[in-house]
């Protein structure tokens, strides 16, 4: 029988197709663009030159430290006691205009850290509308410093307490009512069992949410700016931009990566807890415990005055600001920073969308630690802060072009410039780097949601690899690849370190706009690009909030 | 087991599957000739769904080989790919593409034909699985038994030499499973198409088909029609998967013979003459009779429909279970007259 002599090589050749398929090497290759950077950074760390790491030691990190540390605490424990209590009102209460605030509570995460921030400073420093209309009223009167350690922590809990609370609001709203129930049928009265139930079940939720936003301030570098508050993030820039000294901005980021690491760590251990606490259906309506009373209308007044301070006061300044300068910034230049901020959002959602897509679907078809492992380093990128980044990309490129520039000259004595660096390739990198796993979890879970036999059902008829992709899984992802295209969108339209140190000359956007209008104090020019961002924030609010619809 | 013979559509031979270090499928031999549907029955994680997936090529074996009209499929370390075996498969979940239309998912199989020609397939097919006039449906319009023969005409649409169902009705109400177990082997018969069907619900094997292979932690344990594993089951775990019954303590007369409380009966017999074993009776065994001098109490009533499941005690206590038409309608506590039936009865080793 013919097929009873099979060729031994035809048999082997099978073998090594299943262990090495395009798919690993993709995912490989995307992983590269993460382990990279990373890489450069933490090399640095291992190879101090002891001048640098001395003048760091001594002049710089000690101010810096004790800035992040301060900085951290305040944020994490802010964000915290606003996310959960507001959580708790909206997610398991009944009080007047509960519906509303459940979701306009979200509003602030379409503001930009830094865009708050520089309101605030615009509307309390010194020269701001609020202390000039005291002084006329009341002569010199003492009004806290805007610009000092509590400013900044104040203004970045604002910004970012919506992380706990959405993540927060979810815990509650999953664990429902009937465990307090329990507790009170126990004999617990309802406050204590808030605390004694309620709180301790939702806790890997909100550490989940803290560590989110210890993740966010660590990265954060356009709101410290407009504070000049220095933590590792302008410190990697002043390094580099103001000492010319990369390997100073380097050293730096390679001390940020590990404390970065440290929230990481804390994050992913919380998230596999969550996996073993969620139980519960989300308690119906009717299911609320009613306020009443004075109460009542203290919560209310508390969501009011939240909603208020964090986003109505904030967007009303922005507009009243924009309206008294568009006339003159409404230019062609306005347009042109509106043009770069989208055809590099664009860009970027799509690569990075379309990457995400291939390396899920490289996940999907091979189920194993290996493949599972570099899809996790691919998608490290999200917790590196972009000065982090940005260090890390444009130091081997840089190295690499010298590399070239040394060979012309010595083999070819012809003199060229950078090949690669101060190009856009180096900033897609880096912003493809920074947010892939935005794009990849919505992708992610939607493949989840495809089950395996389709993809036997579409193997058995011989359509596989690519062609499978394009003829089942492509159509079957569409909601979830619009939500990641998206994300990425508006998350590229914010950002600004990346941007600000690795952008070729001439590649303003919105953002640098405001980091430029702000440096000087113009908050009133840094208004209309402002509005652009916040329009483009409210795009994902929408999503999320027609998501938890059903 | 599993002569290779050239007339046999399928074979596995000594097939053995791991998963990790735990055997999944071991030393697995079956042969399946042209037109028969044959069924792997088992509860669940008992290694037919692999046995089907390595047949279809989505697995690799890791002993022996599985052939196909004759010619090597998989072998250790080879394993020719799913879309070159000419075969189809109905999934559990249907896996209908949601994206397609009704006409879409049979025509996903159909890429080498002319589009005239596809769009002919697809209109006869659903002809033949009884949904006309659907085509431009999405699946999620339809209803679970509607969405279940979708699937069938996609897996018949490129006229496979083998159509492997895995779980096919487990999905549907209880009522529909065996209706369309009927209808479906009905089809499957009428199309001249060979199948293997792997379920672990009883009623289905019986309703579809010509043999079925008892598995059990990874080895089939009996092969034979749906008669004889009712009625002659190989071993206590296969009687006591299909089918209800009580085991009687009995004593060995001979080689053909066997006595217990109900009297002697026929069988064959391998234990020695003397030895204790214990007699399968199914309630079906046991029939009414009210002229009978056997007499057994009734302790339990379940009332099935179509007939009553008695639990009867006899004189000294054992008890029996006996299934009787429903007309027969008696009270608890009182005394039937009972008769066994059986014309061959089985035996196992006492424990």
């Amino acid at each position: 029988m013919s097929t009873d002599l099979l060729d031994i090589r035809q048999i082997t050749g099978h073998r090594l197709a299943r262990k090495f398929s395009i798919w690993r090497l993709l995912s490989l290759l995307v992983a590269t663009l993460v382990l990279v950077p990373i890489g450069v950074v933490l090399w640095s760390l291992l190879t101090p030159s002891s001048d640098i790491w001395e003048h760091l030691v001594v002049n710089v990190l000690p101010g810096v430290l004790n800035n992040t540390f301060w900085l951290v605490l305040g944020v994490g424990t802010g964000t915290a006691l606003l996310g959960v209590s507001l959580a708790w009102l909206t997610g398991v209460c009944e009080f007047p205009g509960q519906r509303f605030f459940a979701w306009s509570l979200l509003l602030p995460l379409a503001l930009p850290a830094y865009v708050m921030a520089f309101v605030a400073v615009g509307l309390l420093d010194f020269t701001g509308p609020v202390q000039t209309a005291l002084r006329s009223w009341f002569g010199s009167v003492w009004f806290p410093p805007i610009r000092s350690r509590g400013g900044v922590i104040l203004v970045m809990t604002l910004a970012l307490y919506p992380y706990v609370y959405l993540i927060a609001r979810n815990a509650f709203l999953t664990q429902g009512k009937r465990a307090l129930e329990a507790a009170q049928s126990l004999g617990c009265s309802r406050r204590r069992a808030f605390f004694r139930v309620a709180l301790p079940l939702a806790r890997p939720w909100i550490v989940a949410g803290v560590a989110l936003v210890i993740m966010e301030t660590l990265a954060d570098f356009g709101t410290v700016s407009v504070f000049n508050y220095d933590t590792f993030t302008t410190a990697i820039y002043k390094a580099w931009f103001s000492l010319f000294s990369l390997p100073a901005a380097l050293q730096l980021a390679s001390v940020l990566i590990l404390i970065v690491f440290a929230a990481i760590v804390l994050e992913q251990q919380t998230r596999t807890r969550i996996r073993y606490t969620q139980t519960g259906r989300p308690s119906p309506q009717h299911d609320r415990i009613i306020l009443q009373g004075w109460s009542r209308w203290a919560a209310t007044l508390y969501c009011a005055l939240i909603l208020t301070v964090a986003f109505i006061i904030p967007v009303g300044q922005l507009l009243l600001w924009a309206a008294q300068v568009y006339a003159q910034d409404l230019d062609a230049r306005y347009w042109g920073f509106l043009w770069h901020s989208l055809l590099l959002a664009g860009g970027t959602a799509l690569t990075a969308s379309a990457v995400a897509l291939i390396i899920a679907y490289a996940g999907r078809r091979h189920r194993d630690i290996a493949m599972r492992a570099t899809n996790r380093l691919a998608t490290l990128g999200y917790a590196l802060p972009g000065p982090v980044l940005a260090v890390g990309v444009y130091a081997p490129v840089a190295w690499f072009d010298n590399l070239i520039i040394d060979g012309t000259r010595h083999y070819l004595h012809i003199e060229i410039g950078q090949v690669l660096g101060g190009t856009l390739l180096v900033m897609l990198l880096a912003y493809l780097a920074r947010f892939l796993a935005v794009g990849y979890n919505p992708i992610d879970s939607h493949m989840q949601r495809i089950t395996t036999s389709v993809d036997d059902a579409a193997h058995i008829f011989g359509v596989r690899g690519f062609a499978m992709l394009r003829r089942v899984h492509l159509p079957m992802l569409k909601g979830g690849l619009l939500t990641a295209v998206t994300l990425v969108f508006v998350d590229v339209m914010k950002e600004m370190p990346i941007t600000l140190m690795t952008r070729p000359f001439g590649w303003d956007t919105l953002a640098i706009r405001i980091f430029e209008m702000t440096a000087e104090g113009e908050w009133q020019r840094a208004a209309l690009p402002a509005v652009a961002l916040v329009l483009a924030g409210l795009i994902p609010i929408l999503l999320l909030t027609r998501n938890g619809d059903h | 087991m599993a002569i290779i013979n050239m007339s046999m559509l399928l074979e596995l031979k000594n097939v053995t599957q791991t998963y990790g270090a735990q055997p999944v499928v071991q030393d697995l031999s079956l042969a399946l000739e042209e037109g028969v549907i044959a069924c792997l029955l088992g509860p669940s994680g008992c290694g037919k769904t692999t046995v089907l997936r390595c047949i279809a090529g989505f697995e690799d074996i890791h002993t022996g080989e599985i052939r196909l009209s004759g010619s090597i499929v998989s072998l250790p370390g080879y394993c020719l790919p799913p879309e070159r075996r000419r075969i189809s498969m109905v999934f559990q979940d249907y896996a209908l593409f949601p994206h397609l239309t009704v006409a879409g998912n049979i025509r996903f199989g159909l890429d080498q034909l002319a589009p005239a020609e596809r769009t002919r397939r697809v209109e006869e097919l659903l002809e033949i699985v009884g949904l006309p006039g659907t085509a431009g449906r999405y699946p999620h319009e339809l209803s679970g038994g509607q969405q279940q023969r979708v699937a069938l005409a996609r897996a018949l649409a490129p006229r496979p030499r083998l159509m492997l169902l895995d779980e096919p009705f487990s999905n549907l109400d209880i009522d529909l499973r065996e209706r369309l177990g009927i209808e479906v082997r009905e089809l499957l018969k009428r199309e001249g198409i060979t199948a293997l069907v792997v379920t672990h619900d009883q009623r289905e094997a019986f309703a579809m088909a010509d043999a079925i292979g008892i598995m059990h932690q990874g080895y089939i344990q009996q092969w034979g029609t749906p008669y004889d594993i009712y009625h002659r089951p190989v071993n206590r775990f296969v009687a006591d998967f299909v089918g209800q019954g009580t085991l009687l303590p009995g004593k060995v007369l001979n080689a053909h013979q066997v006595q217990i409380e109900l009297g002697v009966f026929e069988g064959d017999f391998s234990a020695p003459p003397g030895a204790m074993v214990d007699v399968l009776i199914r309630p079906d065994d046991i029939v009414h009779d009210d002229d009978s001098p056997c007499l057994a109490t009734i302790l339990h009533k379940t009332f099935r429909g179509a007939e009553i499941l008695y639990t009867l005690a006899l004189a000294n206590g054992t008890r029996l279970l006996s299934s009787v038409p429903s007309h027969h309608d008696h009270p608890l506590g009182e005394r039937l007259g009972i008769r066994v039936d059986i014309p061959h009865v089985v035996a196992f080793a006492r424990k």
